[in-house]
């Protein structure tokens, strides 16, 4: 039981003594015209604009077909057009639209480029002005709640523990194990140069333990939970969940933002320690393999070669990172606006803005720490 | 009736445990206004999703243009998809492009590349759903909710459809918006004979709209007709819905719209 066909648009150009003729059959539709527009195009081009057109025969005319046929008579009813009333309609929606057009977006002028730099500066500024607004915001708001005893977020913050640090430890192993490796297997090869093999276990304590782990594990932290928050609080704000939040008188940043700071900076030092550790391990595993080191010998030097401190100083770097991260994220999120690309720009801007400040903060920590911790 | 635009035979569909279709019948004819109403939960926008194809009923079949939904290789399926706009309840524009290109958007995809026709037809929708051709630049995010519904009709039609199906056309927009929205559609509908199905639980806009009413409750068509043979109908979800005192206040202002 198929449909019957419509009649395809079909346009024969006939001469009258002289004077053009265009006759026009079947369906102008969208539908039929769209496989073979470019052939119609042409055919088009060939009929005289201001001949005589007939336009009887059509079957049916959409607005697409209408247009097109107005395009080529140059906006106006050609002096010898044949026109069925029932087609009236179209084209007197047409004579109604003017030809004052669509307004144009302005192209890419030479000075833009300044304007972005400036734009850029700006933005930058009202992003660290922001930044510690929301710092402000948060204290001010957890002080409250220490005064009036309120609500305290102890399951969310609870849930958030589980879910950026219990459930980032697989990745997190994983990741850890093969740098360790790597790391192992590649200084091996220069210290049996020199014939320094023992030192593999400095090497390795020191650099995983006081720099290496707690940077890796807070780079995947922040691709990880920190995009996550971000799109989260993100799709709430378009959601306008918090300002549901708001308007019941309870605070987004206690709510929300404060259960994922607290979260995340309990849960960086442990997973920073888990990270270290089995990089460790990787290491260790390596160095059997690479140097005949035994594993005996690598735990009994671990604590010989490297201070207490470090340790120390390795896990306090991953406790700020986290609270930098979660910071960071939530402020991103709380920025986005009710729009697909605001939420993907602004979790881009998260997980960029956070591995750079995690970067810049490890500097500071490395010149801070300069004299601690080392050995002599 | 080879060519009725829809045609919906025992269809059945199942959430889980409950049962929301137990054997629809339906057959649009072409050039009508059907409303589907019945109560929430019954089941109405699940309807209208089967009938485009976002959901797939567990039993039973759906014909547009007189073809089994799902037949045919994927050019033919394509080709029946183009042939129906769909307003969605809150307009689903997308969000991350301006008016014009969203109203482009599917004609762009269809192979219309060149930028002066585009810009053309984009005016010509705009005007058709009576915006003002300098909203082409605003994002979504800017519109409010009446003009949002506006754009998202002027999407619909760009393809010149056959048939438009709106879900909840008048929800969320205040009593003056509805009435023009209402309005505006009936003006396309004459001028363009378009068919229309639309799901609504407003009845000014049943009563202003519809020429047949199709009711749906205990997952069934329980009456299919013009709204005054339905009023006369004896049953007592029929009788709530449409003689509760609110429900004749509304149907008066509906037919006052007119």
């Amino acid at each position: 039981m198929s449909p019957e066909p419509r009649p395809l648009p079909v346009i024969r150009l006939e001469c009258e003594g002289g004077a053009p003729r265009a006759v026009l059959s079947g369906d102008w539709t969208l539908r039929l015209l769209q496989p073979d527009l470019d052939a119609f195009g042409r055919q088009l081009e060939q009929a005289t604009a201001d001949g005589a057109w007939d336009l009887e025969a059509v079957s049916r005319l959409d607005s697409f077909g209408a247009l097109l046929l107005w395009r080529r008579w140059g906006r106006q009813r050609p002096p010898g057009l044949v026109l069925p009333d029932r087609l009236e309609p179209v084209f007197a929606r047409l004579a109604e639209l003017g030809d004052s057009g669509l307004p144009v977006e302005r192209g890419y002028r030479f000075l833009d480029g300044t304007e972005g730099v400036g734009r850029i500066f700006f933005k930058m500024l009202r992003n660290a002005v922001g930044f510690v607004a929301l710092i402000g915001q948060l204290v001010i708001d957890f002080a409250h709640l220490l005064h009036t005893r309120g609500h305290w977020p102890v399951l969310e913050t609870s849930a958030n523990f589980y879910k950026v640090g219990v459930r980032a430890m697989p990745v997190t192993a994983l990741v850890g194990f093969l740098i360790g490796v790597v790391l192992s297997y590649l200084s091996a090869l220069q210290l049996r140069a020199f014939g320094a093999d023992v030192f593999i276990v400095n090497i390795l304590g020191l650099g995983i333990i006081r720099e290496l782990g707690p940077v890796l594990v807070a780079v995947l932290v922040a691709g990880r939970s920190g995009s996550a928050m971000t799109a989260q609080i993100g799709v709430m704000r378009v959601t306008e969940e918090i300002d549901a939040l708001a308007a019941m008188g309870i605070s987004p940043y206690v709510r929300l933002v404060l259960p994922k700071v607290v979260a995340l900076t309990l849960a960086m030092a442990p997973l920073t320690l888990w990270g270290s550790a089995v990089a460790l391990f990787g290491g260790m595993v390596s160095a059997n393999l690479q140097l005949d080191l035994s594993f005996d010998y690598f735990v009994n030097a671990l604590p010989r070669a490297v201070p207490v401190a470090n340790l120390v100083i390795g896990l306090g770097k991953g406790a700020v990172f986290g609270l930098l991260i979660a910071l960071v994220a939530c402020y991103f999120g709380l920025r986005v606006k009710p729009n697909t690309e605001s939420l993907s720009a602004n979790t881009t801007a998260s997980v960029v803005t956070s591995i750079t400040v995690v970067i810049l903060v490890d500097a500071v920590f490395a010149i801070a720490t300069r004299s601690i911790g080392l050995p002599r | 009736m080879s060519d009725c635009p829809i045609q919906v035979r025992g269809l059945e569909t199942r959430f889980g445990q409950t049962w929301v279709h137990r054997g629809i019948d339906l057959v649009v004819p072409a050039g009508e206004v059907v409303a589907l109403v019945g109560g929430s939960g019954s089941g109405k926008t699940t309807l209208l999703r089967q009938m485009v194809g976002l959901l797939r009923p567990n039993a039973g079949a759906v014909s547009l243009f007189g073809e089994p939904l799902f037949a045919g290789s994927r050019a033919e399926q394509l080709e029946r998809r183009r042939r129906f706009g769909m307003l969605f309840q809150h307009g689903a524009l997308f969000s991350a492009l301006s008016v014009f290109a969203n109203v482009a958007f599917p004609l762009r995809e269809i192979g219309i590349a060149d930028d002066a026709m585009l810009r053309d037809l984009v005016q010509l929708k705009l005007a058709m759903v009576e915006l003002d051709a300098d909203v082409a630049l605003r994002m979504p995010a800017e519109l409010s909710g009446g003009m949002v519904k506006r754009v998202a009709l002027a999407r619909a039609l760009a393809l010149e459809p056959e048939l438009l199906l709106l879900d909840e056309p008048t929800a969320g927009l205040d009593p003056d918006l509805s009435s023009g929205f209402v309005r505006l559609i009936r003006a396309l509908h004459r001028a363009l004979g378009l068919t229309v199905v639309l799901v609504t639980h407003d009845l000014d806009t049943l009563a202003a709209l519809a020429t047949r009413v199709a009711v749906l409750a205990e997952g069934r068509i329980l009456a299919f007709g013009p709204l005054d043979e339905i009023m006369n109908v004896q049953d007592p979800f029929i009788e709530r819905f449409f003689h509760g005192e609110r429900a004749r206040a509304a149907l008066a202002r509906g037919r006052g719209m007119g």
